[in-house]
């Protein structure tokens, strides 16, 4: 990738944070989700709580319901292609979609090789659970890292996990003298480079997102708390009792993390969250946060 | 002599980045007390549909037009332009205050989605050589008033203006390694750096 086009990909990511991208199955909800102050939406056919509970292969949605959204909102529009598959991604970039998730909540295509990012005008996100997979994502051409975290589940754990994970072993990289960085690329299986920058930074050198589980505007802020750049919302809005306040209250939220009055002022009255699944109950097959290496 | 950055949503931190390298005293803006103790303040890349709903929640607009009214010096880039703009050219963001001040006509993501966003080196007056000028999805000044400079243009459309205390630029001087606009910016508060 030529250095203008990193620039390009990963600045766009870095237009979006501090804010929250909303998961939409239709022109309605992403309406909804920019009235309600979304940075950016996701154009999906199922939110994972539904491509959970009704199963079968998960694929990219028809382009008519991704041009449908993007016709419907000035916001950014994002859209999934299963892990590996880069003709899906391909698509993609001909409609015009301003990221694309490479996403492990569709079914993945490829259970070798995630897509070759690199090549591409358009930029891409990915999960990781851990510093090495966001690292392995970065060098295949990733502009910006999200947490896999439980899609569908509204239990925050698991994104709990994986942020607090990645966050402590860059935090273990900044301890290691130079000499030392070298086999901590072996261990983490990323390449040396990216290694000993991510040591220097004491970040990741791309924006670094939460997903997966995100119900709730405490979800939110604590997630902000512990140093996301901002939070991706899936089947917490649109499953939830009143998703236009939920939203709404999500936004502030995530802008005002560290302000415990305005999070509970924005927590009050929002009916219903999103009934979820604790992530211990969903058997171990079934959990979308271990496609993906 | 303090620089506020508008810390609603967006690149506030590559802002703040660039004035800590340039060694102004800068701090976040994101409620209305926290104007009272900045000198200047400048508006970061975003998106703008997300800052004017963010920001309905606190009377900070409101207090923050007054103050630029007033001549407090502002630098919009990108969404921060958009929230400076007299006018737009479409609807997306009737019934939410913006700032205002700046006597333009701006289109949202006039230079199209992602996949047409570039960066080209572009002509700055007051800076030798040129500025490689980062654009995504970015706003296009459209028409000027009277008592707008044109500090840049790009394929002749204006991209960096300035009317007075007023700076508003299309593109993002906080993105790449070139701190030049911030220094002039900061030269013309009169500080020295």
């Amino acid at each position: 990738m030529t250095q203008t086009q990193t620039l390009l990909n990963t600045g766009l990511a870095q237009m979006l944070k501090g804010g929250v991208i909303m998961d939409v199955v239709n022109e309605e909800q992403a309406r909804i989700a920019e009235a309600a102050g979304a940075s950016a939406v996701m154009a999906l056919e199922r939110v994972p709580a539904d491509i959970r509970a009704q199963g079968g292969v998960a694929r990219m949605s028809d382009p008519d319901l991704i041009d449908g959204i993007t016709a419907a909102v000035s916001i950014p529009v994002m859209a999934k292609a299963r892990i590996g598959h880069f003709v899906e991604a391909q698509i993609l970039e001909t409609l015009g979609v301003d990221y694309i998730d490479e996403s492990e909540v569709l079914s993945p295509a490829d259970f070798v090789n995630h897509i070759d990012k690199s090549v591409f005008k358009v930029p891409f996100v990915c999960g990781a659970t851990n510093l090495g997979e966001a690292l392995r994502r970065i060098t295949e051409g990733a502009s910006m890292i999200r947490s896999k975290g439980e899609a569908g589940t509204g239990d925050v754990s698991e994104a709990m996990r994986h942020l607090r994970t990645i966050n402590s072993e860059i935090r273990a990289l900044g301890a290691k003298s130079e000499d030392e960085l070298y086999v901590a690329a072996k261990e983490h299986a990323a390449p040396y480079h990216l290694i000993k920058q991510v040591a220097g930074l004491g970040r990741l050198p791309v924006v670094t997102f939460v997903a997966g589980g995100i119900a709730t505007p405490a979800d939110a802020a604590m997630m902000m708390q512990l140093g996301a750049d901002g939070v991706f919302v899936g089947s917490g809005i649109f499953k939830s009792g009143n998703p236009e306040a939920r939203a709404k209250a999500i936004v502030e939220a995530t802008t005002h993390f560290d302000d415990p009055i305005a999070v509970a002022k924005a927590s009050r009255g929002l009916g219903d969250a999103m009934v979820g699944i604790n992530v211990a109950d969903v058997p171990a097959p079934h959990r979308l946060a271990e496609r993906g290496w | 002599m303090r620089v506020g950055v508008l810390s609603l949503q967006g690149a506030f931190r590559e802002h703040l980045g660039v004035l800590d390298s340039l060694g102004a005293d800068c701090c976040k803006v994101t409620r209305p007390e926290h104007l009272e103790n900045i000198d200047s303040i400048i508006l970061p890349g975003g998106e703008s549909s997300a800052m004017v709903r963010i920001a309905a929640t606190t009377e900070l607009f409101p207090a923050l037009g007054e103050k630029i009214s007033a001549g407090l010096p502002v630098f919009g880039t990108c969404a921060g332009l958009i929230l400076l703009a007299d006018r737009l050219t479409d609807a997306s963001l009737d019934g939410f205050d913006r700032l205002g001040g700046l006597d333009v006509t701006v289109a949202r993501n006039a230079y199209g989605r992602q996949r047409e966003s570039f960066c080209a080196p572009v002509q700055v007056t007051g800076l030798d050589g040129t500025f490689d000028a980062t654009f995504i999805r970015a706003p296009q000044i459209l028409n000027l008033g009277t008592g707008v400079d044109v500090l840049s243009e790009y394929a002749e459309v204006p991209v960096l203006v300035r009317q007075g205390n007023i700076w508003g630029g299309s593109f993002h001087p906080e993105l790449g390694t070139d701190l030049r606009i911030h220094e002039e910016f900061l030269h013309s508060l009169g500080a020295t750096v």
